[in-house]
């Protein structure tokens, strides 16, 4: 069979003719007006889709009832204090010069800096570390150099670094807002109050960013190293330890200080990293292992949806199952009139959902042991330890054949009285009449195939 | 406060969390007569508390992204109600972003909603009165909440307020001026009428009745299997 049938595909390709047709329309279309071949190819030889600059359009001068003339005129900005007048070209439109403030006196704006005066110093603001004059002269400098602080502490005569001055500022600039305000609720609104500076803060953050500039490349890539191999201990001690789980921040100041730090809020270490490791860190996944982990990296995200939430805990069950299980848990729930996904998921909700998954495979778990022993009894009983092709090659057959029957054994509802698991009397498969409904035939001493129909 | 008060607190505040129940969907009404070929139905996109209570406690703005033939595609909605109507005739994905405030989270949450104009029986009469609604229930889960957050909503009917580990006390809450604020709730709202209930009653009687049967079966088994072990017993020991 060609694949071309298969996919459906015309065995002549079209495009070859479409080629054709095109060419020759381009040839005709290669004679450029009004320049030579050669430049015209330069612009690569084809018409533009769209005319650049429309020749007609070049032609045409400005609308001509108005006479605009350029003058060399004096003005002067709002922006300064004092009257300096300067001169520069202005277009003039029928003899009216344009009005208003020079266009870009807007663009002066400063910073509202708050003063104090010497009585709510003396009140509020004393510090045993900064004298009113040095203080008095912060905010001078502050005022005239609208908060720059860097070019601040290069004037002010003190040696002092930049974040002691934002301190001082900013906390004797809320202690007299506060001072002020005429009642405490005006004050939660200002974005001093809001965010607070915090010194320490400020001085960690600048430390862990400048050692992150100055990292070498080696230094990133055995940070890197590291900080896996955190996270890979970090992942198994939760599996470990499912009830008394140390905090992941916690844990991942294992690794470099500096290179935790300097991934700040740890917003970096996205979610899918942290599942990837715990993936690897713990190949015998065992449910709880693979539950907390999954906590863990929900945490992290901050926010998300119940119903995200929910998929990540039904994978993490089960991760162990393969998809002919997990096909099989589905149907069972639809089959016990269960949404597969749930129409209204709250927290009690999902819950249930999950731990109803996690049953239903405890159920199939189940149901596949009791086939396996049931077998080996009949295996016993029969003595048949020898290879029996014929036989076998029967219950190959049957199980390609039945693989996509939904077995009976799970339909509830269906089951009279208590007979718990039965063996497939009703159903009618090919090559299977002749079975005895106890031994399942092809019982024999290599592992027996699975067969769709025993479950 | 020591360091270790700090990450004794963390620890206890670490599985609380506040859940935020949403409802989000469209509604979306034929316009009959007026229909033109371009506009046959107008539909309006939403993002409502489940009880219709005000959102804006927690989110700050949300953003429609609408398909690209839509002028300004990306719609933003900056209060409560946070919904967006228009009018077309083409069904496509919905992108809704919602941004909550600092002191919530400062990621952004991303829902997505595939806008319904047909109804399901494509062979009944599509009226103007009666819209074609969808509507989806979730809850947003915020981790590890800061305590500024806590305080804000304290008692907000929009927010499940979680039970706060044994010593833990917070802040009272800011008086807020009510009647400064625009009402964003979704009581009266006029397409309210068309809102579907969503009670998680039903679903949990069906999921206990599911679990009871499975659990019925699972106990069978059991003895089923230790039934067979006997049997199989005599034989292994050979």
């Amino acid at each position: 069979m060609d694949a071309k049938d298969i996919l459906g595909l015309p065995k002549t390709p079209l495009s070859i003719t479409q080629e054709k047709k095109s060419r020759p329309q381009k040839d005709s279309q290669r004679k450029p007006d009004g320049i030579s071949r050669e430049v015209y190819a330069l612009t690569g030889g084809v018409a533009p889709l769209m005319p650049s600059i429309d020749v007609s359009q070049l032609k045409r001068r400005p609308p001509s009832d108005e006479k605009i003339t350029w003058q060399w005129l004096p003005f002067t900005s709002s922006a300064r204090k004092d009257n300096l007048e300067l001169y520069h070209w202005v277009r003039v439109v029928n003899g009216v010069p344009p009005t208003g403030d020079y266009s870009f006196a807007k663009y002066n704006k400063s910073v509202d800096v708050i003063r104090y005066t010497d009585e709510e110093y003396e009140k509020h603001l004393t510090d045993p570390k900064w004298t009113k004059e040095e203080t008095d002269q912060l905010f001078d400098l502050c005022e005239q150099f609208d908060l720059r602080f860097i070019i601040i502490a290069d004037r002010l005569p003190t040696t002092r670094t930049v974040e002691e001055l934002k301190d001082r500022y900013y906390s004797v600039s809320l202690a007299i807002l506060v001072a002020r305000a005429p009642s405490l609720g005006e004050v939660p609104g200002h974005p001093l109050v809001k965010e607070p500076y915090n010194v320490t803060q400020e001085i960690e953050r600048k430390r862990a960013l400048s050692m992150v500039l100055s990292q070498t490349k080696h230094q990133e890539r055995k940070d890197t190293e590291v900080l896996a191999e955190a996270k890979r201990i970090a992942e198994s001690r939760l599996a470990a330890q499912a009830a008394e789980e140390p905090d992941i921040p916690a844990t991942l100041d294992i690794g470099p200080e500096s290179a935790e730090r300097a991934v700040g809020s740890g917003d970096t270490i996205s979610p899918s990293n942290v599942q990837v490791h715990a993936a690897a860190a713990a190949p015998s996944t065992s449910v709880i292992a693979d539950n907390s982990s999954t906590l863990a990296s929900l945490r992290m995200l901050r926010v998300y949806l119940r119903t995200y939430a929910l998929e990540q805990m039904v994978q993490a069950a089960s991760s162990s199952a393969g998809l002919r299980t997990i096909k099989r848990v589905e149907q069972t729930l639809q089959d016990l009139g269960v949404n597969l996904k749930p129409k209204v998921p709250t927290k009690a909700v999902c819950a249930e959902h999950l731990e109803l998954r996690k049953e239903i495979l405890t159920l199939l778990n189940l149901q596949k042991q009791l086939q396996y022993k049931e077998a080996e009894g009949s295996s016993f009983r029969d003595g048949s330890y020898g290879d029996m092709p014929g036989s076998s090659k029967r219950s190959q057959r049957a199980v390609d054949q039945d693989r996509t029957f939904v077995p009976d054994s799970i339909s509830f509802g269906v089951i009279p009285g208590d007979r718990g698991v039965k063996r497939e009397q009703k159903r009618k498969g090919p090559g299977r009449a002749s079975e005895t409904p106890s031994s399942p035939a092809g019982a024999h001493k290599r592992p027996r195939k699975m067969k769709a129909s025993d479950l | 406060m020591g360091k270790s008060e700090d990450s004794e607190k963390k620890k206890k505040m670490k599985d609380v969390e506040i859940s935020v129940p949403i409802v989000y969907g469209n509604a979306a009404f034929w316009l009959g007569k007026k229909a033109s070929e371009y506009q046959s139905h107008k539909w309006t996109v939403y993002v409502r508390g489940a009880t219709n209570e005000d959102l804006s406690v927690v989110v700050k703005r949300a953003v429609f992204q609408l398909h690209s033939s839509f002028n300004n595609p990306t719609r933003i909605v900056e209060s409560a109600p946070f919904e967006l109507t228009e009018s077309g005739w083409g069904e496509f994905e919905i992108a809704i972003t919602l941004f909550f405030h600092n002191y919530v989270c400062e990621k952004p949450l991303n829902l997505y909603h595939h806008l319904k104009l047909y109804p399901e029986d494509e062979s009944g009469p599509m009226s103007t009165k009666k819209p074609v609604v969808v509507e989806s229930y979730d809850e947003v889960v915020f981790t590890e909440p800061s305590e500024s957050f806590l305080a804000r909503v304290q008692n907000h009917p929009a927010v499940t307020f979680p039970r706060l580990p044994a010593g833990f006390t917070l802040p009272p809450p800011v008086p807020q001026d009510e009647s400064k604020r625009k009402r964003g709730d979704t009581k009266d709202h006029p397409l309210s009428q068309w809102f579907l209930n969503f009670s998680e009653a039903d679903e949990l009687l069906q999921l206990a009745a599911a679990r009871q049967q499975v659990q019925t079966h699972i106990a069978k088994l059991r003895r089923q299997i230790s039934l067979t072990d006997g049997q199989n017993q005599p034989f292994k020991s050979l």
